[in-house]
C-alpha cells in the first residue's frame, strides 16, 4: 500500500475515533459511537498489516498474539462485575503504558524497520519523541498498577508518605528530563534503559501517596497519560492515527481530572502531592462526636417515612458500590413508585471511585437514566423534597463544606440534603468519611441514622414496604 | 524554504487536542465511565506500532528481539481493544430510558 494512501486511511481512523467520542454526548447516540470506534480500529489494523512487509513466520505469531489478547480481553469484558469497573480501567491503562514501552524499545533496537535511521544512529527528533513516549508509557504502566492494586484492595487505600518524598520525586523528574536530552548526543542502550527504569520508579512513587477517595482524579490523570504516551509513539512512528488518538485521549483525561478536582474544590497539585485525610481529625472533634445525641432508627421507621412521602431523592455513594446495593435499591424504588412516591437520584461528581461510577451501577440495576440527575440539576429540589435517602455517601453531603472555613472540605460543592424534611442516612457506623471530617448532618433533628450494611438495610426496607 | 514534516504532525496534534477538548466537554457526565473505557480502547491504536515491530526485518530471517517485543505488545493492545470496546458496549446497553408502559 502506498504511503500516501495509508496516511489518508489513518486520518479516517482518527475521524472515526472523534465520532466515537462525539457519540457519547447522549446515551441514544452512544452505541453508534462505539460502532464508529470499532470500525476505526479495524481499519487501522488492516492498513498497518497491508503496509508492512509480510513474513510468513511472523504472521503466524502475530495471529496467535492477536487471538490470545482478543480472547483474554473478551473474557474480561464479559465477566467483570460493574462494581469493579474502576480497577478494570486502571488495569487497562497499565497495558497501554506497557505496550507503548515495548513498541519504543523495539523501535530503539530496530530503527530501520520503523524508518528512523540506524541502530544508535536514530534521527535526533525521533530519539527525543521516542524518549518522551517511553518515559510517559513507563510512568503510566507502574502508576496504573498501583492504582489498580489500591482499587482492588491488594494494597491499602490509605496514603503512603515518607519524609523527603517530594524531593525524591523532583530529583527523579529532573533525572528523566536530563536523560532524554542526553540521549540526543549519546544513544547508548544504558542511557535508554536508565530512562525507562527512572520512569517506572517515578510512576510508582507519584501514586502511592494518593488516598482511595482521590482515585477518580488519579484514574483520569492516568487516562490522560496513556493518551500522551500514545501521541509520543505516534510522533516517533510518524503515524497520524496515533497522534490524533493520543491528543484526544490526553485531553479527555485532562478534562475529567479537572472536573473531578472541581468536584472536591481542590487543586490538581493538592491531589497529586497526596496525603489527604491522614491528619485532619483533631482530638477536639472526636470528643464532640461522643457527646452529641444521634437519632437512630430501623428499617420499619425508614419504610414508614418513605411510604408516606410524596417525593424521595436517593443519594448514592461509594458505600453502595462496596455493598453491591444497587439492585436492592432499585427494588425499593419500584415499591415506592407503586405507592405514588416520586423518586429521583442525585449524583455528586466525585461519588464513587471513578467519573460516572454511580451512573453505571444504577444503569446496571435498570434505573432509567432520565431519573438520574447531576448535582447542579437537582440541588435546588432538596428543599421541596420530603425524604433524602443517603446510601453510602458521606463527605459529599456534609453541610460543613458550606459553613466552616476551617474544614478541609470547605468550599467543596455538596448536595443540600439537609434541606429535605427528613434525611435517612444509611451507614455502618459513626466513623467520619474519607476527609476525616465529622458529618454535622448526623446530629440534625431531621436526620435518622440507619446503622447497617447498605444492602441489608435496603432489603429490610423493601420487606417492610409490603 | 521547505517546511519540516514534523511541523505538519505538530499541527495535527495541536488541533486534535482542541477537538478533543470540545468533544469531551459535550459528553454527558452520566457517560463518563464509558468515556474512560472507550478512550482506553482507542488509545490501543498503538497496535499499529506493535504491528510494525512484529514484522520488523532481521538479517538472519529469524524471529528477532524486536519481533518478540512486538508480539507481546500485540497481545497487550489486543486485550485492551477487545476488552475496552466490548465492556463499553456492555455498559452502553444498560443505559435505558424510562419505559412508559411499565411505570403507569
Amino acid at each position: 500500500m502506498s504511503a500516501n494512501l495509508s496516511s489518508i486511511l489513518f486520518l479516517i481512523t482518527g475521524v472515526l475515533f472523534i465520532l466515537a467520542l462525539r457519540g457519547l454526548s447522549s446515551p441514544e447516540t452512544s452505541r453508534m459511537g462505539n460502532f464508529f470506534g470499532i470500525t476505526g480500529m479495524v481499519l487501522a489494523i488492516v492498513v498497518s498489516i497491508l503496509s508492512v512487509n509480510i513474513l510468513f513466520n511472523n504472521l503466524i505469531y502475530f495471529i496467535i498474539a492477536l487471538s490470545i489478547g482478543g480472547i483474554i480481553g473478551g473474557m474480561i469484558a464479559f465477566k467483570i462485575p460493574m462494581t469493579a469497573m474502576p480497577q478494570l480501567v486502571a488495569g487497562f491503562h497499565s497495558l497501554v503504558g506497557l505496550a507503548a514501552v515495548l513498541v519504543a524499545v523495539s523501535a530503539y533496537y530496530s530503527p530501520e524497520s520503523f524508518g528512523l535511521g540506524a541502530y544508535q544512529n536514530i534521527k535526533t527528533a525521533s530519539i527525543v519523541e521516542m524518549g518522551l513516549g517511553v518515559s510517559i508509557g513507563a510512568i503510566t504502566f507502574t502508576g496504573s498498577i498501583i492504582a489498580f492494586m489500591k482499587l482492588q484492595g491488594l494494597m491499602s487505600g490509605s496514603p503512603i508518605t515518607f519524609p523527603g518524598q517530594h524531593y525524591l520525586n523532583a530529583i527523579l523528574g529532573i533525572l528523566i528530563f536530563s536523560l532524554i536530552i542526553y540521549l540526543i548526543s549519546n544513544q547508548s542502550s544504558q542511557i535508554f534503559w536508565m530512562l525507562i527504569l527512572a520512569s517506572l520508579l517515578i510512576g510508582f512513587l507519584i501514586i502511592i501517596p494518593i488516598g482511595g477517595a482521590d482515585m477518580p482524579v488519579v484514574i483520569s490523570m492516568l487516562n490522560s497519560y496513556s493518551g500522551w504516551a500514545a501521541a509520543g509513539i505516534g510522533f516517533t512512528l510518524e503515524n497520524t492515527a496515533l497522534i490524533i488518538t493520543g491528543a484526544l485521549v490526553g485531553s479527555s483525561g485532562a478534562i475529567l481530572s479537572y472536573i473531578m478536582c472541581k468536584g472536591m474544590n481542590r487543586s490538581f497539585l493538592n491531589v497529586i502531592l497526596g496525603g489527604f485525610g491522614t491528619d485532619t481529625s483533631s482530638e477536639d472533634t472526636k470528643v464532640k462526636t461522643e457527646q452529641k445525641p444521634v437519632k437512630s432508627g430501623n428499617a420499619e421507621d425508614a419504610a414508614f417515612l418513605m411510604k408516606n412521602a410524596s417525593s424521595v431523592i436517593i443519594v448514592p455513594g461509594y458505600g453502595m458500590a462496596v455493598a453491591q446495593a444497587q439492585h436492592a435499591l432499585r427494588e425499593m424504588v419500584d415499591k415506592l413508585k407503586k405507592n405514588d412516591v416520586k423518586v429521583s437520584y442525585a449524583i455528586h461528581p466525585v461519588a464513587g471511585r471513578m467519573p460516572g461510577h454511580m451512573n453505571v451501577l444504577l444503569a446496571e440495576a435498570n434505573v432509567p437514566y432520565d431519573e438520574v440527575f447531576e448535582l447542579d440539576n437537582i440541588n435546588n429540589d432538596f428543599a421541596n423534597t420530603d425524604v433524602a435517602y443517603v446510601i453510602g455517601a458521606n463527605d459529599v453531603t456534609n453541610p460543613v463544606a458550606k459553613t466552616d472555613p476551617k474544614s478541609p472540605i470547605f468550599g467543596m460543592p455538596v448536595l443540600d440534603v439537609e434541606k429535605c424534611k427528613s434525611v435517612l442516612f444509611v451507614k455502618r457506623s459513626m466513623s467520619p468519611g474519607y476527609a476525616g471530617v465529622d458529618n454535622e448532618l448526623f446530629y440534625r433533628d431531621n436526620t435518622l441514622m440507619l446503622f447497617a450494611d447498605a444492602k441489608k438495610m435496603t432489603e429490610d426496607i423493601v420487606k417492610s414496604l409490603d | 524554504m521547505e517546511i519540516d514534516p514534523f511541523i505538519f504532525r505538530l499541527s495535527i496534534f495541536v488541533l486534535s487536542i482542541f477537538i478533543g477538548y470540545f468533544v469531551v466537554w459535550s459528553v454527558t457526565p452520566s457517560l463518563h465511565t464509558p468515556l474512560m473505557s472507550v478512550t482506553n480502547a482507542i488509545s490501543s491504536v498503538i497496535i499499529v506500532g506493535a504491528i510494525i515491530a512484529s514484522f520488523s526485518y532481521s538479517e538472519t530471517g529469524d524471529i528477532s528481539f524486536s519481533n518478540i517485543l512486538g508480539f507481546l505488545a500485540v497481545i497487550l493492545a489486543a486485550i485492551n481493544i477487545f476488552g475496552g470496546f466490548l465492556v463499553t458496549q456492555r455498559m452502553l446497553q444498560m443505559y435505558k430510558k424510562k419505559e412508559k408502559k411499565k411505570n403507569k
